[in-house]
């Protein structure tokens, strides 16, 4: 590999002979400049080998690092390899046999600090955008003055945008922190630093506002602000993101229980445990994927997002026929005998299970991030905002353009009206309730993404999301979307001042007061419906 | 109508029954326990005192609940907030009276306050190494918490299942609070290793016996005071407001402030029972405050008969044993067992125990006043 490359630098010499290149020579001098063994000539060495730009060099001086580079009797630089194999180090030919008493190129700290600059240096050069992009970072948080040579010349050479304006950031930080550069430099490196506005740059920007000539320290200051402004909005936004994002789970979580309890009236204490059911459903088909078709893996979520409103679902239906439907008008005994039901349904899961966490892997993509101007957004919650957005969506369509969505909402405003008008209210109960039980389910699905699948799963949403749909007014599923929003952002912006678990318990107070204030919650039906 | 003498009027035929098995279990469990040999089958271990002792706290708080519940139509699933926090006052006298003899030694600081670096007692600690100021917060933490959130929820109107919803809200964000470890009572681990109780060690056989037999006596005493509010006028009141919150309301009853008195009462019945509850099990943590343990409580109440008082203290013992029994027996079936009870009693046993057993005896009362009264008609003919 690193020969064919070699090869194609080669060629590449031969085309445009740039400096890249133009290497063996400087190599050799640089190799006999090594050794010789003493240190003045060994770190002249290594700055030649990184200036040559030979592919050769990284291991070299690597090898040189690690104590690998050798001396053998007849002159040759050879490198030590694994379980005792030699190379040359010139051309990194391997060598039949052990050269004769190969003597390791010692090394003091001022070559070890010429070293590292060098390999730090040296990536900024290399072919792989990544690599490059590394390297860029990395002199960005050294701040070495020795790589501001190497970092010019790379950053002429540099064709990607977004690896030359980190390296040119590289290159204003190590300006900013140089006292032999001049004031007019160090204010356009504090112009480019203000650019980058994180808190790397922040830091940055304060050390030369605290010792800089007084008009470095003025541009700076007046960089310091812009940049807090802008990170004060950023970390604005990021807020807001991971506000959406769990106001999106509690949306998920809370809107199976927005038909049951807030269109129904049915307290049904084993929502959660739908839910569980559902991200169980998906460890299942993952299981079942993983032996039987690993090539399907990817499929497993969308495969299992009807499974698991169909095995939710036809639970609920059970639990309507057989407990529910007896307790009607009986509130207070609907919550028990409904949390009778979840401790049965956590205790099977645990039996069949195990009462530990089962491992629910993640698809291609839903895995990894993306920048979008400073906001790191990961694939993840991503797809969750959109997915709960989709079943809000699909359920405020069944509920308003379907005839069984009519139906509901008859037998919810009159149940004997509507009976009167034909239709079989017990039958519409009983789908009402699958269809909330379903969408829990379906909601379990994407807990399994971010959440421990658990037989406990579901009792940690339970009362978030009874809160959820009380805040957002019962019966009303805009207010239920509109207060699981509200209650993820208000959650976010609290963290940061009270903690993740005072800010939660702040939270819940504010919700037990607001009740108190309006027992309807935000968006109250009115009319009849409120005293039946 | 002339009015019998309160206390005859309290006392009906199972009040009588329940007190006299109280009065029982006070003098016989500490007899059996001292004077029985150990190879008797009559002898009650020392253990065993304290598991009964721990029964029965469950069944002061289980009274505490079905005041509210049975007799006010509050489901209160909370209430093992009130209990953990009569249990968490009672746990910081414990504490205090450690003193030195905790595993760092410090003279005055608990063990897990050393542990994080605490440098003094926080305020709310202060006092705590004094058994009547402990004893009054035993009863004024649950109370003043259930007066202030009580006042909120019910001046508000908020009721049936709503308030239900917010009372486990609030035993939820306790819980959260106590598990913290900032809030300087002890974090998960909770408040435990205590030593003494007024001078007499923990363990010892003795002091064993008089928690126990303090706990009867809290329970009939509870049990006094809560058959005193429902058979006076005031749980006239109650009981209108549990069949009809708005009639009663425009019958010119201010309907907020009975309830109130009701839910604090209970509140502090509740936080009396973890008081007792807590040296006789040796540990408090913030895992009394979870939502499961309070709707648990709701369930010995309906076992046992909501509306009875002495159903509802049956209910806690019968099913605490129960559990006491699966739980070692045959772990895996308990939750199943818990849940499938929840059910049985809300489908087909809607009155409980002791409430079907009164309607069964009120039926054949029926019945034979009836026959009595054609086998009357027939003579007369």
């Amino acid at each position: 590999m690193s020969r064919l490359l070699c090869l194609i630098l080669a060629l590449a010499c031969g085309l445009f002979a740039a400096p890249v290149c133009a290497a063996p020579a400087d190599t050799g001098d640089a190799l006999l400049l090594i050794a010789s063994g003493r240190f003045p000539d060994i770190e002249k060495g290594v700055a030649l080998l990184a200036r040559s730009g030979d592919a050769r060099t990284q291991a070299i001086i690597e090898a040189l690092r690690d104590g690998r580079l050798a001396v053998a009797a007849d002159k040759r630089v050879v490198i030590e390899g694994a379980n005792g194999s030699w190379s040359e180090a010139a051309t990194g030919e391997a060598l039949a046999e052990a050269p004769p008493s190969p003597k390791a190129v010692r090394l003091n700290n001022r070559i070890r600090r010429a070293v590292e600059a060098a390999l730090g240096a040296l990536t900024l050069m290399a072919p792989d955008a990544a690599a490059r992009r590394q390297a860029a970072e990395a002199v960005f948080r050294s701040r070495d003055a020795t790589a501001l040579a190497t970092l010019d010349e790379a950053i002429a050479r540099e064709e990607v945008a977004g690896i030359r304006r980190l390296m040119g950031e590289a290159r204003a930080a190590i300006l900013l922190g140089d006292a032999g550069a001049s004031d007019l430099q160090k204010i356009e490196a504090v112009d480019i630093l203000a650019t980058r506005a994180d808190q790397d740059a922040l830091a940055l920007l304060r050390a030369a506002a605290a010792q800089g000539s007084p008009t470095v320290r003025e541009a700076a200051e007046g960089a310091i602000t812009a940049v807090e402004r802008r990170l004060a909005v950023l970390s604005m936004l990021q807020n807001v993101w991971y506000g959406l994002s769990l106001g999106s789970v509690l949306l998920l979580a809370a809107i199976g229980l927005a038909i049951t309890f807030g269109v129904m009236g049915i307290i049904n204490m084993a929502h959660g445990e739908m839910v569980m059911i559902g991200a169980y459903t998906t460890f299942v088909i993952q299981e079942l994927a993983r032996t039987h078709a690993p090539g399907l893996f990817d499929w497993t979520l969308p495969l299992a997002i009807p499974m698991a409103f169909l095995v939710a679902a036809l639970v609920g239906v059970a639990i309507e026929r057989g407990i529910i439907r007896h307790l009607y008008g009986r509130p207070l005994e609907t919550l028990l005998a409904t949390w009778g039901v979840s401790l049965i349904l956590q205790q099977t899961v645990r039996s069949l299970f195990g009462p530990t966490n089962r491992e629910v892997g993640a698809p291609s993509y839903m895995a990894g991030a993306f920048d979008l101007g400073g906001l790191t957004i990961t694939y993840g919650r991503l797809w969750i905002i959109v997915f709960s957005f989709a079943v809000f969506s699909a359920l405020i369509v069944a509920l308003k353009a379907t005839s069984f969505g009519l139906k509901i909402r008859a037998v919810t405003q009159n149940r004997r009206m509507a009976a009167s008008m034909g239709i079989r209210t017990s039958w519409v109960d009983t789908m009402a309730f699958a269809l909330g039980s379903g969408i829990a389910g379906v909601a379990g699905v994407a807990l399994s993404q971010i959440d421990n699948v658990s037989p406990n799963l579901g009792q940690s949403y339970i009362v978030d999301s009874f809160m959820v749909v009380v805040f957002g007014g019962v019966g009303n599923l805009w207010g239920t979307l509109v207060s699981a929003l509200t209650l993820g952002i208000a959650n976010k912006f609290l963290e940061p001042f009270a903690g993740a678990v005072l800010g939660k318990i702040l939270l819940l107070v504010f919700l037990i007061l607001f009740i108190q204030k309006r027992p309807r919650g935000l968006f109250a039906l009115r009319g009849r419906a409120v005293e039946a | 109508m002339t009015r019998r003498p309160i206390l005859l009027a309290m006392l009906d035929g199972k009040g009588a029954i329940f007190l006299g098995v109280l009065a029982a279990l006070a003098v016989l469990v500490p007899l059996s326990n001292l004077f029985l040999p150990e190879t008797s089958p009559l002898h009650v271990p020392t253990y065993a005192v304290s598991l009964l002792g721990k029964y029965l706290s469950y069944a002061l708080l289980a009274l505490a609940l079905d005041l509210v519940w049975g007799y006010c139509g509050i489901l209160s699933l909370g209430h093992g907030a009130f209990f953990a926090l009569g249990g968490y006052a009672m746990g910081m006298y414990l504490m205090r009276q450690i003193g030195p003899r905790g595993v760092y030694g410090h003279p005055v600081l608990p063990d897990f306050m050393v542990f994080l670096n605490w440098q003094e007692l926080p305020w709310y600690w202060s006092g705590f190494d004094i058994f009547p100021f402990a004893a009054l917060m035993v009863l004024a933490v649950p109370g003043l918490l259930a007066l202030v959130f009580g006042w909120l929820a019910f001046r508000s109107r908020v009721t049936g299942v709503y308030l239900s919803i917010i009372t486990q809200a609030m035993t939820f964000a306790l819980m959260l609070a106590f598990f913290r470890n900032d809030m300087g009572l002890g974090g998960n681990n909770g408040l435990t290793d205590f030593k003494d109780i007024l001078g007499f060690s923990v363990q010892a056989q003795g002091t064993r016996l008089a928690l126990f037999v303090a706990t009867v006596i809290a329970l009939a005493l509870g049990y006094g005071v809560a058959r005193y509010m429902v058979t006076s006028t005031y749980g006239k009141v109650l009981i209108a407001i549990r069949d009809a919150e708005s009639r009663t309301r425009f019958l010119g009853y201010r309907v907020e402030h009975y309830k109130l008195v009701a839910f604090t009462v209970s509140a502090m019945m509740a936080g009396v029972a973890g008081a007792l509850y807590v040296p006789q099990v040796g540990i408090i943590n913030p895992s009394e405050f979870s939502p499961a343990n309070s709707i648990e409580a709701v369930v010995w109440v309906a076992v046992g008969g909501r509306g009875t008082l002495v159903g509802a203290a049956l209910g806690a013992v019968v099913v605490n044993m129960a559990k006491s029994w699966l739980t070692g027996a045959l772990p895996e079936l308990w939750l199943f067992a818990l849940g499938a009870l929840f059910i049985v009693v809300t489908l087909y046993l809607p009155k409980g125990i002791v409430g079907t057993l009164a309607e069964r005896r009120e039926k054949r009362k029926a019945t034979a006043t009836a026959k009595t009264a054609g086998i009357a008609a027939e003579a007369a003919e």
